[in-house]
């Protein structure tokens, strides 16, 4: 078998029925979500902006960006990414824990599996219960430049 | 005198900071001798460290520095290759400068050593070709001497073998010559020490200067001021607490707790604010001392020196600012003698500006000197290779001025102490980008440039109104705030009117376009945001005024501006965003952009002249008053035209009139002078024919070469008064309308009669028509343009 070594840490949150994992490498810290201002003329993506000890950090709220209904109810929790322009925060429904995958369950996206969710997705973990979707944070993030720059 | 310590103190922190780095570049420079940047680099440590000397007047530490950037410029140039040989000697001279600089500190003056062995050396190196390098053996006993193996200490042996280790270099022949790199590098640092040990009876430790200051890194202050917003709502929120808890202890304890919270926050604030005036104060010794050695007289002025920036933006714009200031008096303002052939002052100005505009601060360097000539730019550019002749041929002289922004680039006919060694405005340049800001250079070839610097103002504290619309809050920065409205719908005073649409208020007489904040951010319909009684904020953007329509006003303080996410970046309107008092967010509105977004600044700004009154304070073609020649036309109508433009009155004998080729003309002084009848011309009966009087006045335009006359009915009064303009053109000749003392007049537009009435006298221009014209055209520069032809054929 695989070495020790070839396992990764991922944290892993819930959106809707969906298991999604980020790299705990990405993860700057999970917290509940504070108040959003909201930015208006920004994309539909983008919830707003917070306050994290006194940075500025868009919001951006996941079920928007994978076309997934919207509930206008606050979001409970977000996950704090860090990326080359600051942290960005990501709006979840629900934190699970953090997993060690061995490389040998990961898999490529399924070629059937389209739009946007395909967009975000680097890739699947086959857990024993449930599958792990691994969260492509920079092409998660890189989309919003994209609609800033259309709009 | 404290301001002369303070300079030199500045001086010797900053050269010994300059020195190090130096050092460090020199030790990488021998490893990788063609890495240009790195010879660019040590060029401008110690160029600058030269360019302070000769403001300080320390000439001996000035030569020494000048004959190392001699040396350096060639080598930058490529016209030398760096050896160890001239490694060593400029580390030498690092070191001279820096016993010197030890010198300056105790004494106040830079030593009695001239170092004459070390300039000697460094002269000889500089006159090399690259061939002969290789064979040198110098006598002069410091630092140039070519290390030979076994003269080496063995402590440098012993030094450099953990350090051919640590890079992982394994090979024995690399060890070996590890060790000599390292130890010729080393040697000379240490035996000019000595030497200076010596002679100045032991300098320990250099930069003593050094030692009641630290430099923080500016990360680590950013992260002590967020800490302390954490600090001032964690604080917010025990207040509240304990306010319901009516513990005594608890209420005293946290009264301490919040004056010490509310001094830690002005106090790291602080640490970062700075006025522009720290720089600027040393600016005009620099200048006074500049204008001296190159004798011209120069006359400083400031205005916004209080101005705060942030710490690392002041820093950022000392250089540049210095270099800007140093060029605009080495090759800007011109020599008395010059500037009294010229016609100015012999005392050449030049005035700082700084402010905040829109978030960001602006700062201005304008002199009243000679320009910047396009053309020699471009020769100069084409001479230095920066560019062939062909695009040269291409460029407008306009844009020609950006050239100097080019590396390498330098107008100056002789390299001087000062400038001219091409070190000048793409540093500058660079800099400035560095910290996000713009460079932007005006220059009117005669009459002076301005260099206009544009900087974010990232951490910089405003103070803002906020104010609220649909449930967000947003704040207005106050430079661009005029005052605060309130528009009820009854009150007929102040009511909204519509222009198809549009949402206009009259203010004090004048018409002021409404924006609704709501529905330029998409948050509410039209509709809505003009239902009942409305707030309304007066803003200015650029010239223009307008009325932001909010839902309410909430208070005003100061802000920290803080950048937004380039994520967010994208959307115009907002110039960031900041944390309130409670720990929300608020975005920062942009009024600039905002003022774009809603086509209240807009393309044409000459287009309609009824603007011209609402903006009268601004608007610079309105100038305030005018002065006007009021007659009346035949039919009683009062007319007028600009004084201004009016060569002279005449009174004719009616006799006198003649008809040539169905042309009224008369013989004026030697010429035939056609004649307009403005009763005519504006639609009522001829005057020759109609008037009875035995003469006819007569308004004489243009000079010796051609004139012409408009022949008018009866003159009535000449007046200096502010216009009110009720309309823009309502017939042919006609520029508009306006109220002159009480009544309504027709202000004459005397350059589309002129091309009306007597075509042949316009007809090399026929392109030229008054509407291309601001305002009323001048009548003088309309005939300016048409008589050279004229008087040529």
């Amino acid at each position: 078998m695989n070495s020790p070594a070839k396992k990764k840490q991922y944290c892993t949150f819930q959106l809707g029925n969906l298991d999604f994992g980020v790299e705990v490498l990405n993860v700057q810290e999970v917290m509940l979500q504070p108040t959003i201002t909201a930015v208006p003329l920004a994309p539909q993506v983008v919830r707003g902006l917070m306050n994290l000890r006194g940075q500025i950090v868009p919001s951006i709220d996941l079920r928007e960006r994978l076309g997934l209904p919207t509930s206008t109810e606050r979001l409970p929790m977000c996950v704090v990414l860090t990326s080359d322009d600051g942290p960005v925060s990501l709006l979840v429904d629900q934190i699970g824990d953090v997993v060690e995958i061995g490389e040998e369950a990961f898999e490529p996206t399924p070629a059937t599996v389209q739009g946007e969710t395909r967009k975000i997705v680097a890739g699947v973990y086959k857990l024993e219960n449930r599958l792990l979707l691994v969260l492509d944070v920079d092409r998660a993030l890189t989309f919003e430049l994209e609609v800033c720059g259309a709009a | 005198m404290i301001e002369l310590d303070e300079l030199v103190h500045d001086f010797l922190i900053e050269s010994c900071e300059n020195l190090d780095r130096i050092d460090r570049d020199l030790v990488v420079l021998e490893k990788t001798p063609d890495d240009l940047s790195i010879v660019a680099g040590v060029f401008r440590s110690i160029h600058s460290i030269k360019g302070a000397c000769g403001f300080l007047g320390f000439t001996r530490l000035e030569s020494v520095s000048h004959v190392g950037e001699n040396l350096l410029s060639k080598l930058r140039t490529g016209e030398l290759s760096v050896t160890e040989e001239i490694t060593s000697s400029l580390l030498s001279l690092v070191d001279a400068v820096r016993s010197m600089l030890g010198d300056i500190e105790k004494t106040g003056k830079d030593g009695n050593n001239e170092y004459s062995e070390l300039v000697a050396e460094l002269s000889r190196l500089q006159a090399l070709e690259n061939s002969h390098q290789a064979q040198v053996l110098s006598e002069s006993p410091a630092p140039s001497d070519t290390p030979s193996i076994e003269s080496l200490a063995s402590e440098p042996i012993v030094d450099a073998n953990p350090v051919s280790n640590a890079t992982s270099v394994p090979v024995v022949p690399a060890i070996a010559t590890a060790v000599v790199e390292i130890a010729k590098t080393e040697s000379p640092v240490e035996s000019p020490k000595a030497v200076a040990a010596s002679t100045s009876g032991g300098e320990a430790k250099s930069p003593s200067a050094a030692d009641n200051n630290i430099r923080v890194d500016v990360g680590l202050l950013d992260k002590l001021m967020n800490l302390v917003g954490e600090l001032v709502l964690a604080r917010n929120q025990i207040l509240q607490v304990s306010a319901t808890l009516e513990n005594p202890t608890l209420i005293a304890t946290t009264q301490r707790l919040n004056l010490i919270t509310t001094e830690l926050q002005e106090g790291v604030m602080k640490t970062r604010m700075q006025p522009i005036g720290n720089i600027w104060s040393k600016l005009p010794r620099v200048v006074r001392d500049l204008a001296l050695s190159c004798s011209k007289q120069v006359r400083v002025e400031m205005e916004g020196a209080e101005t705060e920036l942030d710490k690392t933006i002041i820093e950022a714009i000392k250089d540049p600012l210095t270099h800007i200031v140093r060029n605009s008096v080495d090759h800007g303002i011109e020599s008395p003698e010059v500037r009294v052939a010229r016609g100015k002052t012999a005392e050449g100005r030049l005035s700082l500006r700084a402010y905040h505009e829109s978030g960001q601060v602006i700062l201005e360097i304008n002199d009243d000197g000679n320009g910047i000539d396009g053309k020699r730019v471009k020769a100069k550019a084409v001479e230095r290779g920066l560019l062939t002749q062909e695009q040269a041929d291409k460029l407008p002289d306009r844009e020609a001025i950006y050239l100097i922004f080019l590396p390498g680039f330098s107008t100056a006919e002789k390299i001087t102490n000062v400038s001219g060694r091409g070190v000048g405005m793409d540093v500058v340049k660079t800099n400035i980008e560095r910290i996000g800001g713009l460079v932007d250079i005006q220059s009117n070839l005669g009459f002076g440039s301005t260099i206009r610097i544009r900087i974010p103002l990232t951490l910089a504290i405003i103070p803002a109104l906020m104010v609220s619309c649909e449930g967000n809050r947003f704040a207005i920065p106050q430079v661009s705030l005029l005052e605060l409205l309130r528009v009820e719908p009854e009150d007929s005073s102040t009511k909204i009117e519509w222009v198809n649409g549009t949402p206009v208020i009259r203010l004090r007489g004048s018409l002021l376009p409404l924006v609704s904040l709501g529905q330029e951010l998409k948050l509410c319909s039209q509709e809505k945001a003009f239902q009942s009684g409305i707030n309304v904020v007066v803003l200015q953007a650029d010239d223009r005024q307008f009325g932001l329509v909010i839902d309410e006003i909430q208070d005003t303080g100061e802000i920290v501006v803080k950048p937004l996410s380039k994520r967010l970046k994208a959307i115009p309107v907002y110039a960031g965003a900041t944390i309130l008092g409670d720990g929300q967010v608020a975005l920062i509105l942009d009024v600039m952009q905002l003022a774009q977004r809603a086509n209240i600044v807009s393309e044409s700004r000459n287009a309609n002249t009824s603007d011209v009154d609402a903006a009268s304070d601004v608007d610079t073609h309105s100038a305030k008053t005018q002065s006007l020649l009021v007659f009346e036309s035949s039919d009683g109508q009062a007319c007028a035209v600009q004084l201004s433009s009016l060569t002279r009155l005449e009174e004719v004998e009616r006799a006198n009139l003649e008809t040539s080729g169905g042309q009224t003309v008369i013989q004026y002084r030697d010429q035939i002078m056609p004649l307009i009848d403005m009763s005519m011309a504006l639609g009522g009966c001829s005057i020759v024919s109609s008037g009875d009087a035995p003469t006819t006045q007569v308004l004489v335009y243009g000079s010796e070469g051609k004139a012409i006359g408009l022949m008018v009915h009866r003159i009535s009064d000449i007046v200096h008064e502010e216009l009110k303009i009720i309309s823009s053109s309502t017939r042919p000749g006609i520029a508009y309308t306006a109220v002159v003392q009480g009544r309504v007049t027709e202000i004459i537009d005397v350059c589309q009669l002129i091309q009306n009435y007597a075509p042949e006298f316009s007809d090399n221009a026929c392109s030229l028509t008054a509407r291309d014209l601001p305002f009323v055209p001048d009548v003088k520069d309309y005939l300016e343009q048409l008589l050279p032809t004229e008087t040529a054929q």
